[in-house]
């Protein structure tokens, strides 16, 4: 690693509702109000090391805005993760009729193909540093990839919980791993009631509840390299997928802060989320002008986004209206439909939140909600290789011919 | 005695209803009530019950049973 931290820029935890300090502890609600922590940094100390120039001279990975994230010696894990492709689309934003239309790819994050590898990276260096050596998460899909894979790669035991009746592909992407891999039976409401109650009574690691302050950080860097990749300037617009809430929440902080750092000068992004119709419990909030959400039993084929009591639901519905930014669903048809505009037209081959991302991104421009001429970035935060089945029937057939020229000559149609 | 801290999510035609004094009448737990707000006809409050477990689960059970939907407070650890 070239980057060598001489100090850490992480001052320590605070509640994002009544603001109670607490010390660098793995540790995720207040006690008083139970609120959530979040990260606090020096930012005035960060300003005077963290410039362009600084940045441009680092390694092309998540880490060159390192003082920005809260680990307090230099990260162990997941060294490899981020600065994915981010590029102009042609053919996607003429079919939308967008001027300026941008896509960011973490589809091909390293090393499991989604932009969990960012939190990921973030909890597994944060659980070394603080001398655990077990890690955990609960999870149906690519958190489980990521952190057995990240694991993996560090040395650390994993244990991953899963509803026990999860699709064997799914299952194998994380066993292939080594990690433990525990199915709970039980309704989805139970799975998440006995998760919480392991976090508390084993003390492991576990990335998503005791580390969530450390690991939700991690997602600010996917925001970092657009502002860089769009030269140092943020879009009018960005489309994110919401799930728990979390990405959309720091997306907002990452603007602000490289806004408030100097390194951009704009922050005036709208954000607008993205959820499925069968599990749209912000969007739905966001529609109705309701700041909080009403918890929704999820029916989805977008089963990553499937969360319908999310954690920061209320930061998300409320980083959504603050920027002047709206929320759209999309159904299991428009996301399957989506899915196929996006591989079609830019070779993108998403899972189901991606299509559930640009479902909603062409809702937004018929709404009015993005005007035409003005700067999108499409947020694609997964690997369609993952999510097959949702488009098995759904593509066609191959045409099958015996091994003879004439057999082609007589299906193939000249253009 | 264990604590269990939870979040209730009241619908609109409930939150009315004393539900958290009802609570500490029926059963032997203390209510200690964290944070709670209420908007558009949604109401949720982040609530602490002490005592036995079996008469917090009991509780927890009454609360769900009145339509209320109960959640760790960590909400949903799945993703």
């Amino acid at each position: 690693m070239s980057i060598t931290k001489t100090k850490s820029y992480t001052l320590g935890l605070r509640c994002r509702e009544c603001l109670k300090e607490y010390p660098i502890q793995p540790h995720h609600v207040c006690e008083d109000c139970f609120g959530p922590l979040e990260a606090v940094y020096d930012y005035a100390a960060i300003k005077k090391v963290l410039t362009r120039e600084k940045i441009l001279s680092r390694k092309h990975t998540m880490w060159r805005y390192q003082e920005l994230l809260p680990l307090d010696q230099d990260p162990t894990v997941g060294l490899e993760v981020g600065y994915t492709p981010f590029y102009r689309s042609r053919r996607l934003a003429q079919t939308l009729g967008l001027k300026e239309l941008y896509i960011k790819n973490d589809a091909v994050n390293f090393p499991t193909l989604s932009f969990k590898d960012r939190v990921v990276a973030v909890a597994l260096s944060k659980a070394k540093e603080f001398g655990m050596n077990i890690v955990a998460c609960a999870s149906t899909g690519n958190l489980a990839n990521s952190l057995a894979a990240n694991a993996a790669q560090a040395g650390l035991e994993s244990y991953i919980f899963i509803p026990a009746d999860l699709e064997q592909g799914k299952v194998l992407g994380t066993l292939v791993f080594g990690s433990h891999v525990i199915g709970i039976r039980g309704n989805y409401d139970e799975v998440n009631r006995l998760c919480s109650e392991i976090a508390d009574k084993y003390g492991w690691a576990f990335v998503n509840i005791n580390i969530r302050p450390f690991y939700g950080e991690g997602s600010k860097t996917y925001t970092y390299e657009i502002l860089e990749q769009l030269g140092w300037r943020a879009p009018q617009h960005v489309v994110v997928p919401m799930a728990g809430g979390s990405l959309i929440t720091k997306v907002k902080k990452a603007i602000k802060e490289f806004y408030d750092l100097g390194l951009t000068e704009d922050a005036s992004t709208k954000m607008h989320g993205a959820q499925a119709e069968g599990c749209g419990p912000i969007v739905h909030a966001v529609i109705a002008g309701n700041d909080l959400f009403k918890p929704e039993k999820p029916n989805t084929i977008a089963k990553s986004l499937a969360i319908g009591n999310p954690a920061d639901g209320y930061y998300a519905i409320k980083a959504i209206k603050e920027s002047g930014g709206w929320a759209a669903t999309a159904t299991d048809e428009e996301i399957v439909e989506a899915m196929k505009l996006l591989a079609t037209t830019e070779g993108i081959f998403t899972e189901t939140a991606g299509g559930v991302t640009l479902a909603a991104l062409k809702k937004l421009i018929q709404s009015g909600h993005i005007p035409p001429d003005e700067s999108v970035v499409l947020s694609i935060t997964g690997n369609g290789l993952k999510t097959q089945e949702a488009l098995v029937g759904k593509v066609g057939v191959p045409e099958l011919i015996d091994a003879k020229l004439s057999e082609f000559d007589r299906i193939y149609k000249k253009p | 005695m264990p604590k269990t801290r939870i979040y209730i999510t009241y619908p609109e035609k409930l939150i009315k209803e004393p539900v958290i004094y009802n609570v500490g009448q029926k059963f032997k737990v203390v209510t200690n009530i964290r944070s709670a707000t209420v908007s558009s006809g949604i109401g949720v409050i982040g609530l602490e019950l002490d005592g036995e477990q079996s008469e917090i689960t009991k509780a927890v059970q009454y609360i769900k049973d009145l339509g209320i939907k109960v959640k760790p407070i960590e909400q949903d650890v799945m993703e």
